[in-house]
C-alpha cells in the first residue's frame, strides 16, 4: 500500500520539490513519462510515483534524470520556496476553502515566519488530496466497475450454493447416497470457486490501492498505449488476456492506419500553415478521411499537435478508446462529462467542429470533434455511429470564453453546471437552508 | 398434471439444491438455465409459480418478467413470480415480482415463501 506523503522533515520521505520539478521539466519538454523512465532505467510506474512526490529520489537517480532532462542536477532540487508557495496556493484554491478567504498575498511571509506550520499545512493538503483521489477511485469502482460487480456476483452465487447445499446435508434427514455424493461434489466445486474468486477479488482490490496501477483491461491497454504501444505480446502493461486481446486488435488498427497514411506523408502535409491547426484542411490536402487523419495525429503527435490526446466513443456514448494528454481529465467509462464536444458531435455526424474547453484546474485545450456513420451489414443492417475527439493543450490558462468541462459529475468540482446529473463528493453540499450536508 | 414450480436459474448448484428442497416438500419442479427461451418455456409449462433469478445469461430476469407481465394471456401475465437476487440489485423488477428473496437465503425461508405463494 502506498502511504500518503507526509511532507515532513524525514530523511526517508520523498522530497516534495524534486518530484514536482522533474514532472514540470518533463512536461515542458513534451517528453513522455515512459520514455524518460526507460532512459534512466526505472519503470514508468516508479517515475510516476516520484513525480507525485511519493517516492524518494537518490542523488544518483537525480543525476541521471537531470542529464536526460537536460538540466543541471542542482536545478531539480532547487526552488524549494517557490514550490511551497505554489502548494499553499493550490490548497487555498480547493473548493473547501471557498468561504474561508485565506490571505493569499501573505503566503510568502507566512512561510518565512512559520516554516514548520507551513510544511504541516502543505502536508495535510497533500494528504487530503491523496485521500480524495483514493476515495474517488474506490467510489468509482464500487459503483461502476463491471469486473468488480461480476466478481461479487460470483462470490454471492457460490456462497448461496454452499449455504443451501450444506443446510440440506445437515438439516434434511435421510438422503440417498447418490444425492449425498452429488451434494458433496457440489460443495467441493463451490468451495474451490469461492476461494479462487475471493483471491481474485482481494488481488483486484489491492491493485488499486497503488496510485497509477492499471486495474481493468481498458486501463491496461491505456497504460500500454502511454508506454508507446510496444509489441502487445509479453509487455508488463498487459497482464490480462482481455487486455492483450484488445491491444492486439488496436495494434492491427494502428498498423492499418499507418499504412493508409504513412508518417512522412502526414509530416510533409503539415508544412502548409493552414494544415498545422486545422485537421479538416489537412485531410483535404491529403485526400484522406478526416477520422483517419485525427487518429494518425493522436498517434504521431507531429509539430502543431504535440501532446495530443484522443477520445473515441460509439453511438451509445460508451468510450472505446482513451488516449491521455497531460492535464486533461480523462472521462471515466460509463460516467463522463456530458459537455464534452465529443458527445455533441454524435448529434451532428459528418460535420467537424472545433471548440476550446477549460478543465476545472484552468487549463485550456483545443478540441476537434467528428462523428461518422456506417452500415457494415448493408442496407438492412443497423446504422452505427462513432465519434472522435482530438484534443491539444493550449499554452497558458484557458481563455474566458472556453467551454467549462470536467470529469464525471460525482468527482467534478464545478458547482453550477447545467449538465450536472448528481452531486459532487468533492464539494460540500448545501441544503435548502444553506446548511452543509454531512451525509455525503 | 400442471407443473408447480419452474425455476429459471443459471447457477447449476443453486438450482439443484433448490429443486431438491422443493421436490422433497412435495412440489413438482422443473429447471431452465438461460434467459434465452425462458418465455417460451414459461408459456409451454404454465407453472403455478415462477422462481426467477435476476442475473441470467443472454436475457436478464427483469426483462423476462417485464415481458411476462405484458403477455396477452391474462393468466400468464398474472403468474406469481418469486425473484431471486443479490440484495440491492432488484431495482424496478422488484415492483413487478410478487416476492423477492435475497441471496444467500435460508432453505426454511424459501420453503415458507413458496408455500405461501402456492396456497
Amino acid at each position: 500500500m502506498v502511504r500518503p506523503d507526509t511532507g515532513m522533515n524525514d530523511r526517508h520521505s520523498p522530497n516534495v520539490l524534486t518530484g514536482t520539478r522533474i514532472r514540470e521539466r518533463r512536461m515542458a519538454m513534451s517528453r513522455r513519462q515512459a520514455d524518460i523512465a526507460r532512459a534512466v532505467g526505472i519503470s514508468p510506474a516508479y517515475l510516476n510515483l516520484i513525480e507525485h512526490n511519493r517516492r524518494p529520489v537518490s542523488p544518483e537517480l537525480i543525476a541521471r534524470l537531470a542529464s536526460e532532462l537536460e538540466v543541471p542536477a542542482d536545478e531539480l532540487a532547487e526552488g524549494r520556496e517557490e514550490v511551497r508557495i505554489a502548494a499553499l496556493r493550490e490548497a487555498a484554491a480547493h473548493p473547501v476553502a471557498a468561504t474561508l478567504s485565506p490571505e493569499l498575498e501573505q503566503v510568502a511571509e507566512f512561510l518565512a515566519r512559520f516554516p514548520g506550520w507551513g510544511q504541516l499545512l502543505i502536508a495535510h493538503a497533500r494528504r487530503a488530496g491523496g485521500l480524495e483521489k483514493q476515495l474517488v477511485d474506490l467510489s468509482d469502482r464500487m459503483t461502476q466497475d463491471p469486473y468488480l460487480l461480476t466478481t461479487l456476483h460470483e462470490v454471492l452465487s457460490a456462497v448461496t450454493a454452499v449455504r443451501s447445499t450444506a443446510a440440506i446435508l445437515v438439516e434434511e434427514g435421510e438422503i440417498s447416497d447418490e444425492w449425498r455424493r452429488r451434494f458433496h461434489t457440489n460443495l467441493h466445486e463451490d468451495s474451490q470457486r469461492l476461494s479462487l474468486t475471493a483471491q481474485a477479488l482481494v488481488a483486484y482490490l489491492d491493485s488499486f490501492e497503488a496510485e497509477g496501477s492499471a486495474a481493468t483491461p481498458q486501463e491496461e491497454v491505456e497504460a500500454w498505449l502511454a508506454a508507446g504501444a510496444p509489441a502487445a505480446v509479453d509487455t508488463p502493461q498487459l497482464a490480462s488476456d482481455a487486455a492483450r486481446s484488445m491491444a492486439t486488435q488496436l495494434e492491427v488498427g494502428l498498423h492499418q492506419d499507418q499504412i493508409a497514411l504513412p508518417d512522412q506523408t502526414l509530416i510533409d502535409a503539415l508544412v502548409h500553415n493552414d494544415a498545422k491547426t486545422d485537421p479538416l484542411r489537412l485531410a483535404a490536402r491529403l485526400g484522406a478521411p478526416l477520422d483517419l487523419v485525427m487518429r494518425r495525429l493522436a498517434d504521431l503527435r507531429p509539430a502543431g499537435y504535440e501532446g495530443a490526446g484522443l477520445l473515441v466513443c460509439d453511438g451509445s456514448g460508451a468510450l472505446t478508446l482513451r488516449r491521455a494528454a497531460p492535464g486533461f481529465p480523462l472521462p471515466r467509462p460509463g460516467d463522463s462529462c456530458a459537455l464534452l464536444p465529443l458527445y455533441q458531435s454524435l448529434a451532428t455526424p459528418q460535420v467537424a467542429t472545433s471548440q476550446v474547453v477549460a478543465t476545472p484546474d484552468g487549463r485550456g485545450f483545443r478540441t476537434f470533434s467528428y462523428a461518422t456513420r456506417s452500415q457494415p451489414l448493408g442496407l438492412s443492417g443497423p446504422l452505427l455511429t462513432t465519434a472522435q475527439m482530438l484534443f491539444m493543450p493550449l499554452e497558458g490558462p484557458a481563455p474566458d470564453d472556453a467551454l467549462p468541462i470536467g470529469p464525471a459529475c460525482r468527482i467534478c468540482p464545478r458547482g453550477a453546471c447545467p449538465a450536472r446529473r448528481e452531486p459532487s463528493i468533492l464539494v460540500p453540499q448545501t441544503g435548502p437552508s444553506g446548511a452543509t450536508d454531512r451525509s455525503l | 398434471m400442471q407443473l408447480d414450480i419452474l425455476m429459471i436459474e443459471d447457477e447449476v448448484n443453486i438450482a439443484e439444491a433448490v429443486r431438491f428442497i422443493l421436490t422433497r416438500a412435495g412440489w413438482r419442479v422443473d429447471l431452465h438455465g438461460d434467459g434465452d427461451g425462458a418465455i417460451q418455456i414459461i408459456r409451454t409449462q404454465r407453472p403455478r409459480l415462477l422462481i426467477l433469478d435476476l442475473m441470467l445469461p443472454n436475457r436478464s430476469g427483469a426483462e423476462i418478467l417485464a415481458e411476462l407481465r405484458q403477455d396477452a394471456d391474462p393468466e400468464l401475465a398474472a403468474m406469481p413470480v418469486l425473484m431471486l437476487t443479490a440484495r440491492g440489485q432488484v431495482g424496478d423488477a422488484g415492483g413487478q415480482a410478487d416476492a423477492v428473496l435475497s441471496k444467500p437465503f435460508d432453505n426454511d425461508d424459501l420453503r415458507a415463501m413458496v408455500r405461501k405463494m402456492l396456497s
